[in-house]
This record gives structure tokens, C-alpha cells and sequence, in this order.
């Protein structure tokens, strides 16, 4: 036999059929409409990312330094009375030394891929325009373990620049601009003075359209040709199995080679922070739509709360403490969440798929926008109801427990 | 013989910008296996006394003992749990839950109690409606039964955890003189097996039917 305030919940939630139904019916549409936008969110974040992190390098180790070595006075004699200050070191040679070592010491750890490059600035001459971009000098055959560049090649082939030592990849928004296809040249002058013809051997479109626009790829020696910096390699890409290890395996890098090394959270880290704030945008409006349902709760359990003020007062009288009463309002409160929550479910699922079916903008042909419906976006969903089912209910139970059953039997008599 | 339920100087005042005095000094004792009428005029105080009896109210001065033990000092919680256990109550209105059968019902403070097994419940629930005489409405809702039948229900209910003490207010009020005389009659059958039943009425013809009477007059006993 179910409890007693179970069953006298049951009774009153069959007995006003349509208002169960329409509270129903709002913490289900608050409920689809979380799974269902937070899901499109969680998707259109997971696709970003995506194309952030498994296009470009997990971790860079550049020969940046985030600190400026300490004054050699107060390494010698850190207890010093004299400080001699702006002591300027020799010009040091830029680039990462040792970076042949380093190399082989991130090749050989687990779960760690690491290429060698050289990014500088060049300018691109075609047709009597210039065009300013990033180059990066890169050994093919290592970057292409390093970066998914070669999955987003569009024309030609990443391979190509191991055998052509003028090759040149450019993203398709600067081919565009250029005019330029497979097989044409352009002329790159470096900042050095140097003009040197390039070959354009591949295209390629990764969607991030700072990449796409101007970000173009050459061999390495090439690039250290151009640049006038012989054999020197400013930057070491590396590649994790698993990218959570990110942080703690740049600062370790950090902490033996010396050089700064950048997870990809710390790259894009701006971008980060701009999904964290449009998910909070995002769940606070769609959680808003939850405490509208919760306020519909709150409508159907004070008016059963108003009618029912006369069972109350005999469930009372025959010896029902008020922490019963309490609770067969918020068991009403409780189903009603519940069956929402759990159409809501359902529904959420279907939006997500129905939105998952639309096109995408993303101009290759057949993507679709990207949905990514998780448990956390479900638990948190039938949570938020949950919590607004009971809230709603309980406030009407606290005033039907605490109604003095003889006003009641008094007023009827 | 001892009293069950007894009113020492009980005294309820309604506080408010006018306080009302609804019953003042009552004293009076009720026995096991008596049949005690309450009468008086509309606004004497005779449910008033009945619902401080009842552990439904408290006084405002005086005591109220059930078992010769004071109830002055007890919760909310711990009255409800004696209501509960010792006393059934039948009120002028039926106050049966539209919602619930007759024997859903009946049921009812059986399932709060919580001592017997589901099926021992509807056992005692289908014989005290046999009891009554009303056994073949058992699946019925109250909106489906007559007036006469809707009180039988609820003195089942109200004797449904085996009471002591059976109180009645105004229980033939809404009953025409045939079914209120025979709710009178389960009345005094109910104190002829041992329980203490006082029962609240303006009726004096039916107050005959009892042992003796209370009479209020003005929230004071006037015998």
C-alpha cells in the first residue's frame, strides 16, 4: 500500500487533470528548452574548440620568457646592502636553444608529438598588391603529427612542402583574395630585405578565419632562409593524446627547458572566457523559463491548497501533524516535476535532434549544426525543475500546515 | 469509577481587539462507557468545550486530562498523536475527502496510525461499514452517497483506530429526525460497549437518549 500522503496527492493531482496537465506541460517545455539550447550551445562550443585545439598545436614552447632573469648581484649576494640595478645581458641569440634535444626528449615521452618551427612575418606580393601574414617554416613530416592542418586541406597536398622546397600553403580566404590556385606563385619579402618565390602547392580551410585569411605554411629551411636565421627554431608544437594533460605537462615543460610553453586553455583563453559567460547567459534564461513553471506549480498547489482547506482541517482534527500535510503537497509538487522533468527529457532530446537535422553555416556542404547533449545537461535540467517543483509546493504546504483546523471546522459548522 | 477525559475550570478566551469568552470555568467528568449530551442555545459554548475536550484547542486557563494526566503542557505534535490514538471525532458536516471511497475513507486515520497490515485495515474499514449498515457503498465516492449514509462514514471513520473517547458535533444537524435518531442510536451503542461518548446537541429530544446532560448557557454550566 502506498503512504497515505502519496495517495492523497495522487487523488488530488487526478481529480484537476487539466491544471496537473498545463503545470506538466510548463516544466516540460522549460525543461526541453534547457536540454535542447544548452545542448546547441554545448555543441557550437565542442565544434569551436574543436577546430581550435585539433587544428592548431595543444601545447607551444616558444623562446619567450615569462620572467626577466633576476640581476646578477642579487643572485650572487641575495643579502646584499648594494643593489646595482638594469644590468643588460649580452644579446642572446633568439630562437630555443637546444630545441634538437628538447625535440627528442618530448618525442620520447608517452602520448607526447613534438615538431619543430619557425613562425615569422612576411608579406606576400602578387599582382602589385601585399599581403601581410603569419608564415610558420614547419618539417612536414613531424607537423603533420603535430597539427590537423592536413585535414583541412582543400587543394593539393600538406606532403607536398617535404619535396618543394619553394612550396607554400595558404589558407583558401587569402587564395581568394590573392586569386591565386595550385601551381601559381607569389613573391614573399621578409623584413630582412630578402624577395623570394614561393609556389603555391596547397590550400587549405580550418573555418577560423583569422587562420584562413592569413596563415600561410613553408618548409622550415625555407623559412630560415628568409628570415636570415639559419637552423634556429622559435617554436616547438607539440600534440597530446589527451589534451587534459595540457596545463600540467606545459608546466613542466616550462619548469625544465626554461621556455615559455602555452597549453591551448592559456592561447584561448579569451575564447574561453566568452563561452563561459554565454553559458551563463544561456542557462539563466533558460532556467528562467524553469522558475516560470515553477511559479505554474506554485498557482495549481495554493489553489488546491484554498479548496482543499476543509479536507486539510479533518486530516488535521483525526490527528495528521503538519509535517504530513507538509508533505502531501510537496509529493504534488515532486510528481508534477518529476512527470515534467521526465517529458521534458524526452522532448529535450527530440529539439536537440530536430536542431542537430538543420543546416549549418559553415559553407561546406551537408554540416549541420552541431548538438552535443550530455548527462550534465540533463541532470542539471531535471535538478533546476526539481528544485523549482518543490520550491513552488512548498510554500503553499508550509501555509496549509500551519492553518488552525478549527477556523475551518468553525466556519463550515 | 475514574474519569477517561475530565474539564477542570477549563476556560478559552478568543483573544482580539474584543476578546470573546467562549467557555469559562467548566468542570465536568466523563466516564468510560457513559453516553453524555452537551445542550444549550446557538452561541453557548458547546462546541467550544467539545473541541477543548477533543484536544483540539487548548485553554486559555484551566486544565483538560485525559487518563487523569494534564494536556496543558503538550505539542502541537504530541496532541495530534493522541487525537490520533484516543478520540474519534464526527462533526455536523461529514468532512469526508471527496476524493477518496467510503472505505478509502474509513481507512483513512488507520493508515496514519500505521499499525495494522494494509489488510487488516480494509477488514476493520468493510466491518465497521457492515457495522453501520453500509457495507454494499463501500466503493462509493461521498458525492455518490445520502446525507444519512455520508455520517454513517464518517462515525466509521471516526472509530476507525478503536477509540475511547467518541465526539460528536451537532452529528444529527444535518440529517432529517429518522436518520438522526438512528445515528443517536449508534451513539448509544458505542457507549454500551465501553466507550465515553459526549456528544454535542441542540436537540433535546434526542439529549434524552443519553445518560445525562451538560447544559451551557453563556459559556457557563448552568446544572
Amino acid at each position: 500500500m502506498i503512504p497515505l500522503p502519496v495517495s492523497i496527492a495522487l487523488a488530488h493531482l487526478r481529480a484537476r487533470k487539466r491544471q496537473t496537465a498545463v503545470s506538466i506541460g510548463g516544466v516540460m517545455l522549460g525543461v526541453a528548452i534547457f536540454i535542447g539550447i544548452g545542448g546547441m550551445m554545448n555543441g557550437f562550443h565542442s565544434y569551436f574548440l574543436s577546430q581550435l585545439v585539433d587544428t592548431n598545436p595543444h601545447i607551444v614552447i616558444s623562446d619567450e620568457i615569462r620572467l626577466a632573469a633576476a640581476q646578477p648581484l642579487a643572485t650572487l649576494f641575495p643579502d646584499g646592502a648594494l643593489e646595482v640595478k638594469r644590468v643588460l645581458p649580452r644579446d642572446p641569440v633568439r630562437g630555443i636553444s637546444g630545441a634538437s634535444a628538447i625535440l627528442d626528449a618530448l618525442n620520447a615521452m608517452e602520448g607526447v608529438a613534438a615538431a619543430p618551427s619557425l613562425a615569422g612575418q612576411i608579406i606576400l606580393r602578387r599582382a602589385g598588391r601585399d599581403y601581410a601574414i603569419s608564415a610558420v617554416g614547419v618539417d612536414p613530416a613531424r607537423e603533420e603529427r603535430v597539427t590537423d592542418i592536413v585535414h583541412d586541406m582543400i587543394a593539393g597536398s600538406f606532403s607536398t612542402l617535404a619535396y618543394e622546397p619553394n612550396g607554400l600553403i595558404v589558407g583558401q580566404k587569402l587564395a581568394d583574395k590573392m586569386g591565386v590556385g595550385l601551381g601559381d606563385s607569389v613573391v614573399a619579402v621578409t623584413t630582412a630585405g630578402s624577395q623570394t618565390a614561393l609556389k603555391i602547392v596547397g590550400i587549405f580551410h580550418t573555418g577560423i578565419d583569422s587562420e584562413d585569411q592569413s596563415l600561410g605554411v613553408v618548409p622550415l629551411a625555407r623559412q630560415q632562409a628568409m628570415q636570415n636565421r639559419p637552423r634556429v627554431v622559435n617554436e616547438i608544437h607539440v600534440r597530446l593524446a589527451d589534451i587534459k594533460r595540457s596545463i600540467p605537462l606545459a608546466e613542466a615543460f616550462e619548469r625544465r627547458w626554461g621556455f615559455k610553453a602555452a597549453p591551448w586553455e592559456e592561447t584561448y583563453a579569451r575564447v574561453l572566457d566568452v563561452f563561459a559567460l554565454q553559458d551563463k547567459i544561456i542557462y539563466l534564461t533558460t532556467s528562467s523559463i524553469l522558475v516560470v513553471a515553477g511559479f505554474g506549480i506554485f498557482n495549481v498547489i495554493s489553489t488546491i491548497v484554498l479548496e482543499k482547506a476543509r479536507d486539510i482541517a479533518i486530516m488535521r482534527s483525526i490527528g495528521m501533524p503538519g509535517s504530513s500535510v507538509i508533505a502531501i503537497f510537496v509529493i504534488e509538487g515532486i510528481i508534477v516535476g518529476v512527470v515534467g522533468m521526465a517529458l521534458g527529457w524526452l522532448a529535450g532530446w527530440a529539439l536537440g535532434s530536430a536542431i542537430h537535422l538543420m543546416p549549418a553555416p559553415t559553407g561546406n556542404a551537408g554540416d549541420t549544426l552541431p548538438v552535443k547533449l550530455t548527462p550534465l545537461l540533463f541532470s542539471a535540467a531535471g535538478a533546476i525543475a526539481l528544485i523549482a517543483a518543490i520550491g513552488a509546493a512548498f510554500l503553499p504546504a508550509r501555509k496549509a500546515a500551519r492553518a488552525d483546523p478549527l477556523d475551518i471546522i468553525r466556519g463550515a459548522a | 469509577m475514574s474519569a477517561v477525559l475530565e474539564a477542570r475550570g477549563a476556560t478559552r478566551l478568543l483573544p482580539g481587539p474584543q476578546p470573546a469568552l467562549l467557555v469559562e470555568e467548566i468542570d465536568a467528568s466523563f466516564e468510560a462507557a457513559s453516553f453524555t449530551a452537551i445542550t444549550g442555545p446557538s452561541g453557548s459554548g458547546k462546541s467550544s468545550l467539545l473541541y477543548l475536550l477533543g484536544l483540539l484547542d487548548s485553554p486559555t486557563a484551566g486544565d483538560v486530562l485525559l487518563d487523569g494526566e494534564s494536556t496543558a503542557r503538550l505539542s502541537n505534535d504530541t496532541r495530534a498523536r493522541l487525537r490520533l490514538e484516543h478520540f474519534g471525532f464526527v462533526f455536523q458536516f461529514h468532512f469526508l475527502l471527496p476524493e477518496l471511497t467510503a472505505l478509502d475513507n474509513v481507512m483513512l486515520p488507520m493508515r496514519q496510525l500505521g499499525r495494522l497490515a494494509p489488510a487488516s485495515m480494509r477488514k476493520r474499514a468493510s466491518d465497521l461499514l457492515s457495522s453501520l449498515a453500509i457495507a454494499p457503498e463501500a466503493d462509493k465516492v461521498p458525492s455518490a452517497l445520502s446525507g444519512g449514509e455520508r455520517q454513517r462514514v464518517a462515525i466509521a471513520r471516526a472509530l476507525a483506530n478503536d477509540p475511547r473517547v467518541v465526539l460528536a458535533d451537532e452529528p444529527t444537524g444535518a440529517l432529517d429526525s429518522k436518520n438522526g435518531a438512528a445515528v443517536f442510536a449508534i451513539f448509544r451503542r458505542l457507549a454500551d460497549e465501553g466507550r465515553t461518548v459526549i456528544v454535542v446537541t441542540h436537540d433535546e429530544g434526542l439529549a434524552r437518549a443519553a445518560d445525562r446532560a451538560i447544559r451551557l448557557v453563556d459559556g457557563r454550566r448552568a446544572n
